[in-house]
This record gives structure tokens, sequence and C-alpha cells, in this order.
């Protein structure tokens, strides 16, 4: 495999671990609101939280430009604050991916809080266990396997995705240009087949090996208490 | 001196007003009523997980809860051990952390070392077992043995056999019981189950539709007529204590002092001298106004007719002194009318053997 493949791939690594790091933590905040609580604007949050898994990618794309861009509402404030630069950058094309793969991380993690009862929480409470404690030996435990299928869900999507990348960051070579995106210019060039077909081979490899992984890491959690 | 006083009014998980007020000392508490009466709730507003609205709780001289000062001693602050109906294990640790968790959770140092209580429950050998592949039973034990490993000045449970079979309860039964002999942690003891609570209790507090109905010393409490209702019918009746006199094995049988009179009932595993309570329903007392003979009935004890119940159903209820103690009998309103029975007679009562049989004998502390 040539350099620049590998290039790509580590790229491509780098931008969809950027995006789960900082979603993760607030995918889990709003898990957590929407499973526990009950408020005004829940169904809102709900939606919102779906919305970039039924909009067209281009949109959120576009979506982020405006927002985020160098003259965005939010773009500009970083930009002018703590000069950060979203757009046109590898940055640019984590949160894209962050974004796009916000609602695979949410659910499962939702769903996996939802199954904790509250009453081994209660539990842990009359045994000393302060909140914070309770949270880290009861419920974070309990949510693990949750929190394992959205990370593999969502380093997917971040992995492979395009729409809303190429809308916010375009397809820079060496910057912003991930697996998918060079695929994609690979197809446009008549002589890219061969390479297009190895990083197609790669995407491929990479995907099976994150959900194998993420099996068995389910798996041996199941099996270990039921011993 | 109380441990615990509670004086609280609040609401129930499913919305009925419950009032309660009692104390409740060394030894187990029973808090007795059937499904409904608040039980549980008045428990959870003592643990903490649940805030009275107004009231006051106080454990060995520190306030928990007192509506008039804003104190409210947050849950994990108070040492209270909570054994749950269920059990609630922790299912993604193993026996051995979940019994030590109050010690790496909840940074409880307890008092007593966890191979006293493991041995008092028998779990030495299921210490890598997952909560999953244990039986109900051994699940209570756990949930029992993690409760007193929190360093508890107080043991609450809440219907801790309740989700266990006849033969699963019987086995824990003696577990509850050498907990009240070789720990000094009072116990306030939630259930439906009459047997349980003439079993294991010492003071008896019941519960009707969220109020206390009456409080007291056990065998107080199942000698009195009015509480027939709330005790439940078909199953009141009284508790006598009594000492062990004779064995007999060829028979199986042993003959206990009560007050002077022997009574002989069922039971091996005894000895001489031993402290017993029995638990006698009302049903299972006949009355007979001379000594019979030639009868199959093992027992035949001298009482005296104290009071007559009763009231548009067929039956009446006889409350009996007999020495210091008192015995009920459930018998027709026609036998009172034919037997001629009326208050201050001499009578004689008659007692099945076998009726005491299966029923509460307890070794008493």
């Amino acid at each position: 495999m040539s350099g620049e493949a590998i290039a790509i791939i580590l790229l491509s690594a780098k931008v969809a671990f950027a995006a789960i790091l900082f979603a993760l933590p607030i995918a889990f905040f709003v898990a957590w609101l929407l499973a526990r609580y009950e408020f005004r604007g829940k169904s809102f949050l709900q939606a919102l939280t779906t919305l970039p898994l039924v909009v067209p990618p281009v949109v959120t794309g576009y979506a982020l430009l405006v927002l985020f861009g160098s003259k965005g509402a939010i773009g500009a404030f970083l930009n002018d604050w703590f000069g950060i630069t979203l757009a046109f950058r590898w940055t640019g094309a984590a949160l894209a991916a962050g974004v796009m793969a916000f609602p695979l991380l949410v659910r499962p993690i939702r769903l996996s809080i939802e199954t904790v009862d509250p009453g081994l929480e209660e539990a842990a409470a009359t045994l000393g266990a302060s909140r914070l404690m309770t949270f880290l030996t009861v419920t974070l435990p309990l949510v693990l396997p949750g929190i394992l299928a959205g990370t593999v869900l969502g380093f997917a999507k971040a992995l492979g995705e395009f729409g809303a990348t190429i809308t916010f960051v375009s397809n820079i070579p060496g910057e912003t240009q991930t697996l998918s995106l060079a695929v994609y210019s690979l197809l446009q060039s008549p002589s890219g087949d061969t390479e297009a077909l190895r990083l197609i081979v790669a995407s491929i490899v990479i995907a099976i090996v994150a959900v194998v992984a993420s099996e068995w890491l389910a798996h041996r959690i199941r099996r270990r208490r039921a011993r | 001196m109380s441990t615990l006083s509670v004086n609280i009014e609040g609401m129930a998980g499913s919305g009925f007003p419950v009032h309660a007020e009692f104390s409740a000392g060394n030894g187990i508490t029973g808090l007795f009523g059937h499904s409904g009466a608040g039980k549980t709730t008045v428990l959870k507003m003592i643990a903490g997980t649940l805030q009275p609205q107004s009231g006051r709780i106080e454990m060995n001289g520190q306030v928990l809860f007192d509506s008039k000062t804003g104190t409210n001693v947050r849950p994990f602050k108070r040492r209270t051990g909570f054994v749950f109906q269920d059990g609630r294990l922790f299912p993604h640790l193993t026996v051995r952390r979940n019994l030590s968790y109050a010690g790496w959770a909840g940074s409880r140092k307890t008092s007593r070392s966890f191979h006293e209580i493991v041995d008092l429950l028998g779990l030495g050998e299921h210490l890598d077992r997952w909560p999953e592949t244990l039986s109900g039973g051994e699940r209570q034990r756990v949930a029992i043995g993690r409760a007193l490993l929190s360093d508890p000045a107080i043991l609450l449970m809440d219907e801790p056999l309740s989700s266990l079979d006849y033969q699963r309860r019987a086995d824990i039964l003696p577990y509850l019981e050498s907990i009240r002999q070789e720990t000094d942690v009072p116990i306030v003891y939630v259930s439906h189950e009459i047997d349980e609570i003439a079993r294991l209790t010492d003071t008896l507090v019941v519960m009707s539709k969220g109020t206390v109905v009456a409080s007291g010393d056990t065998n107080d409490m199942f000698a009195r007529l009015d509480l027939g209702p709330a005790l439940g019918r078909q199953k009141a009746g009284v508790l006598l204590s009594g000492t062990v006199r004779k064995i007999d094995e060829q028979f199986g049988l042993i003959s206990v002092d009560i007050g002077g009179q022997l009574v002989e009932v069922v039971g091996t595993g005894y000895q001489p001298g031993q402290s017993v309570r029995l638990q006698v329903r009302a049903r299972d007392v006949s009355i007979a106004t001379s000594s019979p003979d030639e009868l199959s009935i093992r027992n035949c004890l001298a009482c005296v007719i104290e009071e007559i119940r009763t009231d548009d159903s067929a039956f009446a209820e006889l409350s009996l002194r007999l020495g210091d103690q008192s015995l009920r009998a459930r018998i027709t309103r026609k036998s009172v009318e034919e037997l001629k029975l009326r208050a201050e007679i001499e009578v004689f009562a008659l007692l099945k053997a076998v009726s005491v049989e299966r029923r509460a004998m307890t070794m008493q502390t």
C-alpha cells in the first residue's frame, strides 16, 4: 500500500477518533437527560438529536458551514476569541463526522441507561456510596455495553462520513480528504481505480475489525457475569 | 432506650397518605400490615430514599429528618442498612465485591469482620460467583450480608423473604435468628406474613391503611382480640412462651411447660430447659367445660375466659387467661350458646399437638 494511502487512512482515523472523543461525553449527557428526566422541550431535544440521521448530509454540512464557517456566528466567535478555525481544516472534518455520528451514539447509550434499575442506585446509597461513587461503581459499568455499541456505530459512521464533510470542509488532500472523499476523488480520475480499490478494501477491513472487537468485548462482559 | 424513633407524615409512592409513629429498640421490631398499608413507605423514609412531608426521625440521638429545622440527612450518610425485597445485588460484581461494597465504594469501616459475616450467613463457598447464578435464597443471604457489612446502626428489612418459596424461607429464617443472636444490630422487619412476624419479632407495630393501629410487645399484641382483622382472621393466634421439659424421642414429641401446665407438641432437636415460643392459632383451639378423657387431643389446658367477642358472623372470638399469658379460641357462636360460656368461668382449652407443628417454635434469646 502506498504511503499516500496510509496517510489517508491515518487522517481518517484521526478525524474519527477526535469526532468520537468530543461527541461521546455530550452524547452521554444528552442520553442521560432523555433517559432519566422529564422536562419542557424534551421532545425538541429528542428531535434535534435525530436530525442528522434524517436530514440530507449535504444540508447538515451546509448548516455547519453557516454556523461554523469563518463568517458564521459560532465560527467567527471561535476564531476571534480562541483562534480556532474549523472551516477547511481537519478539525472541521472531525466536527462534521461528530455531528453525523451523534444520533448513533445517543440511541444505544440512552437505551442502556433506561435498562439500569434505579433501585440498584438506591441500594448503593444505603450502603454509603455518594452520588458520584454510585455513578462510577454502579451506573457506568452497567451502561458500558451501550457506550461500547454506540462508540462502534459512531466510529464507523465518522470514518465513512461523506456528504456533510465535503460540503463543510471541502476535499483537500492531506487536510480534509478522508477515506470516502479520497475514494470519490480517485474514482473521478481514469487511473485511480486500483488505488481506490485498495482504500475500499482497507475501509471494509477497519469496519469489520471494529464490529468484531466490540462484539467480542460485549460477549466477554455478558459471559463474565453469568459464570 | 430506643434506637429509632419515628413520627412522620407523608405520601406513599402510590399516592395515599401515610402517618406513622413508633419507636424501635433492641431485637427485631416487626412492621406488619397488609399490602398497601404503607410499611415500605415508612421504611424508605427512615432510609432517606423517600422524603416525608413532615415529622421527625431520630436514630441513636442523631436527627435524620426534622421538618421543623429542615434537617434531612442524605441517604448515604445515614447508617441504615437496607435489605430489599428483590435483593438488588449489583449484577456486574461478584458476591465478594457485593458483600464488601460498602467498604470500597461507601468508605464505611465495618466493626464486624468480613469473615464473621460470611460464616454467619454460610456464604464461604459462593464468594467468587456472580449474582445471576445464585438461587433466590442465596441472593437474599448475600443482600443481608452486604447490609450487615455497611456498619449499620439499624437494619431495615423490606419483606426479605417474600420473593422466596416456602422451603427457601424455612432455609433463611435460622440465619435471621442467628443475626439477632450474634449481632447487636436492631432490626426493623417489614412483612405481611404473620408466621414470620410471630417467629422473629420481639416488638410489633401493626399498620393498616397508612396508619399505625397498635404497637407493643409481640406476645401481647397477638393476644389482643381487637387486632383480629388487622392481623388476619384466618391466621390470627397467640404466642405462648414456655420451657421445654421432656423430650419424647420415640414419638417425636416434646413437652413444653407453659405457666405450670404441660403442652405436648411435635418437635425434634430441642433440649430440656430451652425457652421456646409457640404460635397457636385461634381456630386450632377448642373449648370444653369439663376435662375430657379418652381423646386423641393431647393437650388440655385449664384456663379462665376473659372476654367473648361476637359479631354478626357465625364465629365467636374468645380470649382466655392461662396463667399470666393469653390464649385465643375461635369457635362458633352456637357453641358459646350451648356451652353457656361467659366471662370469668373456668374452661379447658383443647389443642391438637399437630396444630402447633410447622408453626413457629423459636429458640428465645
